[in-house]
């Protein structure tokens, strides 16, 4: 935590420190990161791939809301999302709802919301979860319209 | 609450006062919760949270790599960065360079979220915007690394169009949380 008192030139000047600091920063994370990553394993494993796919309606903003929405909820590696992107594709689900899926998987977060929360604020996480939300629906019709357009 | 003081002084945070307490408890809360669903599973389907359990830690070795430069990273800004400078690259008055440093950074970065949710609360307490916070958060949507993979499941033509959208979408998301922010200044 830096002080605010503490005037440019004035701050302790060691690699040492800085690295303790770090630790320290980091180390006050630890009990959320490690409840991140449990309740992600816990999920992933208790909400089969089979399950997300029976989801879609069919119905194209309907699919964009509910792309976005397990977007949301669901977290990890991006490269997750786009796997299981490719399998709704073969599996007839629309483009908007797949592209809505894949942004919001990383830009909005329930399972970390608390940490999020935690660390920057909770009303900055509300906002911008929210925000990130309607944002993801936007992107996937600018994308998929803007991709029809051209071809 | 006794468990969350011994915790807490193992931790070594004892000065860290007033503000840390609350979310100290609400970490712990929040891992206890967690930890209480597995004991719930394991009650009920034993064979399934020792296949999250399995998942998790598979989750906890890809990310340590990324913690290790995580601390790296921190403890070199601290080192180098002055609250000063923060404030002149991405503080308030920072411009078109603060947005064009906050998405770049959240294209470059890597790892899942919320690893960098210490820093990025580091870098405010030092004087980054809000926005810009907000914009880096939404710009990690594009991942460079594994742009080759979003080809081949979608097309080079879905990633050149979905890309520079996922920039507007982190400027808009940015301004508009800078908006409200100054809003309520305002008011206060």
């Amino acid at each position: 935590m830096i002080d605010p008192k503490h005037k440019g030139g004035e701050k302790s000047k060691s690699i040492a420190m800085s690295f303790y600091r770090a630790f320290k920063s980091l180390g006050s994370a630890l009990p959320m990161l490690a409840g991140v990553v449990l309740l992600l394993g816990l999920l992933l494993i208790c909400v089969p791939k089979q399950f997300i796919a029976s989801v879609f309606t069919g119905e194209l903003f309907r699919d964009t809301v509910i792309g976005s929405a397990i977007g949301s909820i669901s977290a990890g590696n991006p490269i997750t999302s786009y796997i299981i992107g490719g399998e709704l594709m073969k599996g007839g689900v629309s483009l908007f709802a797949i592209t809505a899926f894949i942004v919001t998987w990383v830009t909005v977060g329930i399972v970390q919301f608390p940490a999020e929360a935690a660390f920057l604020g909770r009303r900055f996480a509300l906002i911008r979860n929210s925000l990130s939300f309607i944002l993801a629906i936007l992107v996937a019709i600018a994308t998929v319209t803007t991709l029809v357009a051209i071809q | 609450m006794k468990v969350v003081r011994d915790t807490e002084d193992k931790g070594g945070n004892k000065g860290e006062g007033e503000k840390r307490k609350w979310d100290t408890h609400y970490d712990l809360y929040f891992l206890v919760s967690v930890i209480f669903l597995y004991l719930l599973l394991f009650f009920f389907d034993p064979e399934s949270a020792y296949n999250a359990l399995k998942v998790t830690g598979n989750i906890f070795i890809q990310i340590i790599p990324i913690l290790l430069f995580v601390i790296i990273f921190m403890a070199l800004i601290d080192y180098f960065l002055l609250p000063k400078t923060v404030a002149k690259y991405v503080g308030k008055g920072s411009g078109v360079k603060g947005w064009f440093l906050a998405i770049s950074a959240g294209i470059i970065s890597q790892g899942p979220i919320y690893i960098w949710y210490p820093l990025l609360k580091d870098l405010r307490d030092q004087g980054m915007r809000s926005g810009l916070i907000a914009a880096f958060l939404y710009s990690r949507a594009i991942k460079i690394p594994l742009l080759p993979l979003m080809v081949y499941y979608f097309g080079l033509l879905f990633v050149i169009v979905l890309l520079p959208y996922v920039v507007i979408a982190s400027l808009i998301v940015g301004q508009i949380i800078e908006l409200i922010e100054n809003r309520k200044d305002k008011i206060q």
